[in-house]
């Protein structure tokens, strides 16, 4: 089946197996493996990229449902040349270790700010009637379906409290 | 490069690069989803073909017959490989059960087939279509029912160790204390899963993996294809997270190079991630008893430590008695290792193999002991604190502060504001409790080898076996390199992972930075000198700075040495006995403060600090990142990590993320880490040692312990989960 959509800004046509993940559909078909396969049920996040603005486990989703949508990778966000700022604040941190979560935590980040930013509430938001705030149990709450086996998380911690200005 | 004798100054001293915070010399790479592991490399050979892995389903028996047929007819099916086509392959010295091959089921998950297809899609399909017969037989899964018949677990570690006379001591002394407890078996669940792309060149193999021991898996890969070791190339330079699950050859390795043999062409294999718990290997289950018999001012006369574990045939024990023979003083000591069978996967190393799961239950028996004697659990640690090999006191630890990293963390962390009554102090809804725990664990030395080149414009490449599972080796070794020949950080190159490469010590054990950059160090010392007689100069006087060579007044590029072309230096550090001299170890001081909620019993771990006497501390950014990394492995175990045992059906049930919980963001507050100010010029030329391994020996204790002083529940079965104290919890009303 064919599937056209955009990816990092590019249009794309593949013709792939329904049964193909939008994970495969990327690392195996376009050979964007920045997204990374940890546990491919949706349990680690290590697949984590953002679809039309959202961030999603790309392994939990079939890649011909994708039809028209806009993904964005790990490779879109920098380039070792031109990194992110979530991307700089990693490294300046040291918020990862072995690597394999990173690119999942930094899609992650990123899309965590922006939902504080856009006013969406999370579980751990104490007054759902007032503006969320990029405190540290706000964007850990929501930064915990990215697990990160290496336990780089206080560290992941500053770099996003860097990136949003707010204290560690 | 001989090292048996204390280092004494070398040019590392300097201390331009190494031990400064050091961002990690790849970071840009694995921030940009652009370091290339190993199922992702597209590029390395054309037309890679999936394999897909079969797992036994059930963990003991003799298979009868396996019906490929429906497989092999499924669309995009090249070829089916199965545990019957073969006799068993022959294994390596490190692992107990058979990765492929024979009739026979030892364990659950255990490899009976690969399907190798087109697509990931279609061999996946395939594989679901494979039936089995299998004739099962009974097995022992329960390790509570072993214990009472399991004999001693003879091994390296000998397997009873008596110093003194401790069972007239414990018999006598005004004060006893006798505990049990136990520690549930653990999955070092690392988030990329065990991948290999195998091709074959003729008679030759190059495996594309996921491994920390390079010149293991090459010995084991030969030994399991019976072909020599010369044929098989293993190229693994990045690693997503081992943590000991990828110290040994998997079934991934073998099964891809089978099925590439079987299709023809090259074939690429990741074990699902169910597989990490019944395939792979796993931390042990152990059972331990504890007796410590001491004055009544609180010195230890007499200390035993019992531990049980089980394992398949050849496999050995989980080692947890090792610390005790070394961290406190006692004249009369006893410790033993039994091992029951069990037909469970295998058990084998995961962090801090032995240390991890004997401090969880030492430590806690200190702060049941110190609280029994009516003294400070901190002071209690100190009073038998030893400078000497309690079992051979002519032996000195090369450095040992444990005391001072005690008394520099409870200074830090406020001990002084813990109240020593349990459940005494309240915020809200919240119980809070403060604890305490020693870290203990050894530093090993072993060979390990490099080779260094100087090329083109002063270019300096290292190329080494050596592997980086995130523990930053990357880092270490560039900044190892351009202390030695005085360059800039950026005009190192660093190539790991790579058979074809010198072989080094590997990544395990926590000795991986100590003896890799060492044996950079060694390659370093004789390209040194070949530069300096290249240049015409005294290679004893050469000074290199600055990306300049000098000596007796004549000053050189360092790039002027390579006007003939590159020069090339290839040495290993050898180790003399200073090891058995001396007895080295790193020490931390562990303080953990949770809240437990009143009400509900969720407890919330809300601040963490580790203070570790390691020796030289190469990069402290990247190690800081090791030793949080490892604290929060070690909240996992305390609070809840435990691969579940389905005692009649022989396996873990749990077997994926949303069944064996780690710790996630929202688990893992501040860390805090602070690390002496020390050398160690016995264990190297670095004069370093390990923290990754320390940084997880004891934390769990401490969560434990702090949990017990916000409670006054006293949990000894990890993990302290709700259904073994919520209804012991304090009357909140």
């Amino acid at each position: 089946m064919t599937v056209n959509f955009e990816v990092n800004g590019i249009a794309r046509s593949l013709t792939v197996d329904t049964r193909t993940t939008l994970l495969d559909a990327l690392r195996e078909h376009l050979q964007l493996t920045g997204t990374k396969k940890g546990c491919d049920h949706g349990q680690c996040g290590a697949c984590t990229v953002i679809a039309d603005g959202r961030r999603i486990n790309a392994c939990l989703s079939l890649a011909v449902m994708h039809e028209g949508r806009k993904v964005t990778t790990i490779e879109g966000l920098g380039t070792p040349d031109l990194l992110h700022p979530v991307q700089a604040a990693f490294i300046r941190h040291d918020g990862y270790q072995c690597g394999y979560c990173t690119p999942g935590q930094i899609c992650s980040a990123i899309a965590v700010l922006q939902e504080i930013r856009a006013g969406i509430p999370s579980h751990a938001t104490e007054d759902l009637m007032a503006r969320p705030q990029a405190t540290n149990m706000e964007m850990r709450e929501r930064m915990s379906g990215n697990i990160c086996r290496c336990g780089a998380y206080s560290n992941i911690a500053q770099a996003m409290a860097e990136v949003a200005g707010v204290k560690a | 490069m001989k090292f048996d004798r204390p280092a004494g100054h070398n040019p590392i001293d300097q201390l331009r690069v190494v031990g400064k915070p050091t961002d990690r010399i790849e970071g840009r790479l694995k921030t940009t989803g652009t370091a290339p592991y190993a199922y992702e490399r597209h590029d390395v050979v054309p037309d890679q073909a999936y394999g897909f892995v079969v797992g036994s389903p059930v963990p003991k028996g003799h298979i009868e017959r396996i019906d490929i047929r429906g497989a092999k007819a499924s669309p995009g099916v090249i070829a089916v490989v199965t545990t019957l086509d073969m006799p068993r392959l022959e294994k390596g010295p490190m692992n107990a059960a058979y990765l492929f091959g024979g009739a026979e089921i030892q364990h659950y998950h255990q490899a009976i087939a690969i399907v190798v297809a087109n697509s990931f899609e279609q061999a996946r399909a395939a594989a679901s279509l494979i039936r089995v017969n299998i004739t099962g037989q009974s097995g022992q899964f329960d390790l509570s029912t072993q214990v009472a018949d399991a004999p001693l677990a003879h091994g390296k570690i000998p397997p009873l160790d008596r110093v003194g006379d401790f069972d007239s001591a414990f018999a006598t002394a005004p004060v006893t204390f006798d505990q049990t407890y136990t520690t549930p078996d653990q999955s070092h669940a690392m988030m990329e899963p065990h991948a290999t792309i195998a091709a074959w060149e003729g008679g030759k193999v190059t495996l594309w993996t996921s491994n920390q021991m390079i010149a293991w898996a090459r010995r084991d890969v030969a030994t399991a294809l019976k072909i020599p070791p010369e044929n098989v190339r293993v190229d693994s330079p990045y690693i997503g997270g081992g943590f000991g699950g990828k110290l040994f050859l998997r079934a991934d390795a073998v099964l891809a190079a089978l099925g590439a043999r079987a299709a023809g062409r090259p074939v690429k294999v990741a074990l699902t991630h169910p597989f990490l718990m019944n395939n792979t290997t796993h931390r042990a289950a152990t059972i331990q008893r504890i007796r410590i018999g001491a004055t009544r001012d609180g010195k230890i006369t007499a200390i035993a430590h019992e531990s049980t574990s089980g394992n398949l045939a050849g496999g050995g024990p989980e080692a947890a008695v090792s610390q005790t023979r070394l961290l406190y003083a006692g004249a009369n000591r006893l410790t033993s290792m039994r091992l029951a069978h069990l037909d469970l996967p295998e058990g084998s190393s995961m962090r801090a193999p032995g240390e991890a799961a004997g401090m969880m239950a030492l430590e806690i028996a200190m702060d049941e002991a110190a609280e029994q004697l009516g003294m400070d659990p901190v002071q209690f640690r100190i009073l038998n604190d030893t400078q000497v090999d309690p079992e051979k006191p002519d032996r000195q630890f090369s450095r040992r502060q444990l005391v001072k990293c005690l008394q520099l963390g409870a200074t830090h962390f406020g001990w002084n504001r813990r109240n020593s009554r349990p459940a005494a102090v309240r915020e809200g809804d919240w119980l809070i409790g403060m604890g305490v725990a020693a870290g203990f664990r050894n530093n090993l030395v072993t060979k390990s080898g490099a080779r260094v080149r100087l090329g083109d414009g002063g270019l300096v490449t290292v190329e080494t076996d050596m592997t980086d599972i995130g523990t930053g080796s990357y880092t270490i070794i560039a900044q190892t390199a351009a202390e030695m020949l005085g360059v800039e950080l950026g005009q190192v190159k660093v190539s790991l992972g790579d058979s074809d490469s010198p072989v080094s010590a590997g990544s395990g054990g926590q000795w991986g930075a100590n003896n890799a950059t060492a044996g950079v160090y060694a390659a370093c010392v004789k390209l040194r000198r070949t530069v300096a007689r290249k240049l015409g100069l005294d290679p004893d006087m050469a000074i290199f700075a600055g990306g300049h060579v000098q000596a007796g007044g004549r000053h050189f590029g360092l790039a002027d040495a390579t006007r003939d072309g590159e020069l090339v230096c290839e040495d290993a550090i050898e180790y003399g006995d200073l090891d058995k001299k001396y007895q080295q170890s790193t020490f931390a001081g562990h303080f953990v403060e949770v809240a437990v909620d009143a009400f509900t019993g969720e407890i919330r771990v809300r601040r963490m600090l580790a203070v570790c006497s390691a020796g030289r501390i190469l990069n402290p950014k990247s190690a800081r990142s090791q030793v949080i990394g490892a604290m929060t492995m070690g909240v996992g175990a305390a609070l809840m990590e435990e691969l579940a045992v389905d005692r009649s059906r022989g396996y873990f049930v749990n077997h994926d993320l949303a069944g064996y919980e780690v710790p996630v963001h929202a688990d893992i507050p501040h860390q805090d880490v602070i690390f002496l100010d020390e050398v160690d010029p016995i264990s190297s030329p670095m004069k370093a040692k390990g923290v990754g391994e320390l940084g997880l020996c004891g934390v769990s204790a401490a969560v434990a312990n702090a949990v017990y002083n916000a409670t006054g529940v006293r949990v000894r079965s990890y993990p302290i989960t709700l259904d073994k104290y919520l209804d012991h919890l304090p009357q909140v009303l």
